[in-house]
């Protein structure tokens, strides 16, 4: 059966590569309209930067909210809406409804679409039951559901129009992150890390939902979907790249889950996205570099291809699953102007390579704490080129089974999550929310059983020694890999951020913030306490003349999991508690979207 | 082995016909142990904490393990999370026989304002081999016997435990 599918993908790819390019240009044009946001990244290069500035810096202090809708769901909201033309498309997580608004008759809900789904895949759902977005194109709605179904909705009825299974929530596979439509196919990745899914990218027909490609983050080179021109760092990844690097059968229940981002380039037709961690969480049970988790991935979107690959963190001793989005940006390095891909990884590296080669051109930390590794090899003549250098005091492998590691920076969280930062060409900034927390870590033998948690590791996490603000919000140079400015934040970032021409950056707090601070200098110009806590997207865009902001408040995910109750201080002896702030005293649970506006004049 | 705990697990779901019953867990006080598992004085599971802090070991261990299988929905500490309710709280009620029939077969509660489900860790090992460490450690967090951090000190693990871990996790078996 698998056989059959990549022989169709194979035969496939002969005719979509002559006929295909003009499918959907629609799509990549409509993206680049600053009045709508017809993407869950806003655009194929993932940079959230919206060329509207009617609202900048001098006038963002008098925003007011223009008008609130309730998604009737309590769970964490991550994600954001689109807006395409006068209509716009709201999702909620688990049971994963989504709302037709149109915004040219009052916000009126045009149709609601909400599946029928068995409950339960909700605790197969690792930490809570998000969902990060619907994808727009061939005037339909996409919507990945939390049981892996992939859904076409007809955009004016929210009628189905095709369905199609995407993995098996009984065997761990759950859906959580946001499809993409890349010329005549939808995108989607798969959730599962941390129940031994055998991850993958598949790739749909957008007119009938028949599986084009698929493929994994580890298996044989038949599923990896690489050939002998597949390349790691300019040389050339061979055969068996993956298998070579697991012990026995271990790639079946491997992970690499692919829930995160995922970016285009038309030019260069790649597709970039990152696989997460290796199943389990102890590295000892999983001897080898387990490749290709936690891996920048480049394929051809027409037949899955891999052109390039890069594995940042080998042999993973941490959850620092390599998931995170790809941004991608033209800058010049050493006067050079080069095509730049730039990740902020779950290790705590902002990584900056040439994405069309794959060459590693900037790896260092965005959060001074980072303690794991004294810093990637960047001497392409070393041995060792490209690898991080794991120090001894934090590697959980040397340290054993059963042994205690303390204080390693960041913890499982990762420095950043799949929160996306946002780039702006103006001031060539990324714009980075981010996680300032550490860990003690303790991996222990585990059984694997189909279906069930397969995590094989105890963790604490605290803010970094002497600290208390257990998150930044930072402005980061890519060409260079130096933080321009940081601000401190109580809790961890855990919302997309939005860049603006009005030299606005927005971002959400945990606390249920909204806020706007200056592109240049970090500076807050404004704040506004939403319903609930912000783990959701900022969005942008135009209607009837104005310029709106919008963003979906409904505390939850991992960050509402890990410091609901707060984090206490490890060293703070018995009968410590409430170390640290409490989630819980600042926001409740509950959906909503927030729209802001400037007053009327 | 594993089968038998497996099925011993079952039994008490069948006992207990999945429903809670509203007998709290009584006494945490430690009136007898048996290679290092402290009983209460109805025989149930109890943790045992010394004056300068040392735990038993099952406590610790449940410690371990639910810092691996359980807090990632019912957040550290067993202090709950925007998604699972407080386990701390939840244990002050709950008896012994209701928490193995609840984590064995898991719970549904799913309404238009909420859908809290608990999955049936009966066939998971990694659970199932440690319930009673979990439900120790739990009830310790539950009569406040010991805080929101890892244990400092425990007593040594007993050769009886270890033989029944491996013999339940099947780490005896060679290939």
């Amino acid at each position: 059966m698998r056989k059959m599918l990549y022989a169709t993908g194979l035969g496939a790819m002969a005719v979509f590569a002559v006929g295909a390019a003009s499918a959907n240009d629609e799509l990549h044009k409509m993206s680049q309209n600053p009045k709508d946001w017809v993407m869950p990244t806003g655009d194929y290069a993932n940079q959230r930067y919206s060329k509207l500035n009617q609202i900048n810096a001098q006038n963002v202090g008098k925003l007011q909210v223009a008008w609130t809708f309730s998604t009737g769901v309590l769970r964490g909201h991550e994600g954001g809406p689109l807006i395409v033309g006068n209509m716009m498309y709201v999702h909620t997580p688990f049971p994963n409804k989504v709302y037709a608004i149109d915004l040219s008759k009052d916000n009126q809900i045009v149709w609601k679409y909400e599946p029928k789904q068995d409950p339960n895949v909700i605790p197969v759902m690792c930490c809570d039951t998000v969902n990060r977005g619907v994808a727009y194109g061939d005037g339909k709605i996409f919507l990945h559901q939390a049981d892996t179904t992939l859904v076409a909705l007809d955009a004016k009825t929210g009628k189905v129009e095709w369905t199609a299974k995407n993995g098996d929530p009984s065997k761990g596979s759950t859906g959580t992150s946001a499809p993409m439509v890349i010329k005549d196919k939808v995108l989607i990745g798969i959730s599962g890390g941390e129940f031994g899914v055998q991850a993958h990218m598949s790739a749909y027909d957008i007119k009938t939902g028949k599986l084009v490609w698929r493929g994994f983050s580890e298996g044989p080179d038949d599923q990896l979907l690489v050939d002998d021109k597949t390349t790691e760092l300019g040389k050339p990844i061979g055969k068996d790249s993956s298998l070579k690097t697991w012990q026995g059968d271990q790639w079946k229940i491997g992970g690499g889950a692919t829930w995160g981002w995922i970016s285009y380039d038309p030019e260069l037709n790649l597709v970039y996205y990152g696989s997460g961690n290796p199943s389990t969480w102890n590295p000892k049970q999983r001897p080898g570099d387990n490749k290709w988790s936690m891996t920048i991935w480049a394929r051809n979107p027409d037949t899955g291809v891999a052109k390039w690959v890069y594995q940042m963190t080998p042999h993973d001793e941490w959850d620092y699953d390599g998931v995170n989005e790809m941004i991608l940006s033209d800058q010049s390095i050493d006067g050079k102007p080069r095509k730049l891909l730039t990740h902020f990884d779950r290790n705590g590296l902002g990584y900056t390579l040439d994405r069309a080669t794959g060459e590693l051109l900037v790896a260092d930390k965005y959060d001074p704490k980072v303690n794991w590794t004294s810093g990637v090899d960047m001497n392409k003549s070393s041995p060792t080129y490209g690898r991080p250098k794991v120090l001894d005091a934090a590697s959980t492998d040397k340290a054993g089974e059963d042994h205690n590691v303390k204080g390693i920076c960041p913890a499982a969280l990762g420095s950043k999550d799949e929160q996306p930062a946002a780039y702006s060409p103006e001031t060539q900034l990324f714009y980075v929310p981010t996680n300032h927390v550490c860990m003690d870590y303790e991996p222990f033998k585990v059984s694997y059983t189909a279906g069930q948690p397969y995590v094989g590791a105890t963790l604490s996490m605290y803010p970094p020694p002497g600290e208390t603000n257990m998150g930044n919000f930072i402005a980061w140079d890519g060409k260079t890999g130096k933080i321009v400015w940081s601000n401190k934040e109580q809790f961890s970032v855990w919302s997309g951020a939005l860049a603006t021409a009005g030299g606005v950056v927005f971002y959400g707090t945990l606390e249920g913030y909204l806020k706007a601070v200056d592109a240049k200098t970090g500076k807050e110009l404004y704040k506004f306490k939403t319903p609930s806590g912000i783990i959701g997207n900022v969005t942008t865009y135009e209607h009837g003349g104005k310029q709106y902001v919008a963003v979906l408040s409904g505390v939850g995910g991992w960050a509402g999991i890990g410091l609901a109750a707060g984090l206490t201080d490890p060293t703070a002896g018995l009968g410590a508690v409430g170390g640290y702030a409490a989630l819980s005293n600042y926001t409740a649970l509950g959906g909503t979207l927030t729209v802001f506006s400037l007053p009327q004049q | 082995m594993r089968k038998i705990w497996f099925v011993t697990a079952a039994i008490f779901v069948v006992a207990m016909g999945g429903v809670a019953s509203a007998e709290a867990p009584g006494d945490p006080t430690a009136v007898k142990s048996e290679d290092g598992k402290y009983l209460d004085k109805d025989g149930n599971p109890t943790y045992k904490v010394e004056a300068d802090g040392t735990v038993d070991w099952y406590t610790y261990s449940g410690y371990r393990r639910y810092h691996s299988e359980c807090h990632v929905c019912h957040g550290p500490d067993g202090m709950g999370s925007t998604y699972a309710p407080a386990l701390k709280d939840s244990l002050k009620s709950m008896n012994y026989a209701d928490f193995l029939g609840v984590v064995a077969s898991g719970r549904k509660n799913v309404s238009t304002s909420q859908e809290n489900v608990m999955p049936a860790f009966g066939d998971n090992p990694n659970v199932a081999c440690y319930m009673d460490d979990l439900y120790v450690y739990l009830r310790a967090r539950s009569n406040d016997a010991v805080g929101r951090v890892r244990p400092a000190k425990h007593e040594d693990k007993s050769e009886a435990y270890g033989k029944a871990e491996d013999a339940c996790m099947g780490h005896n078996d060679k290939k």
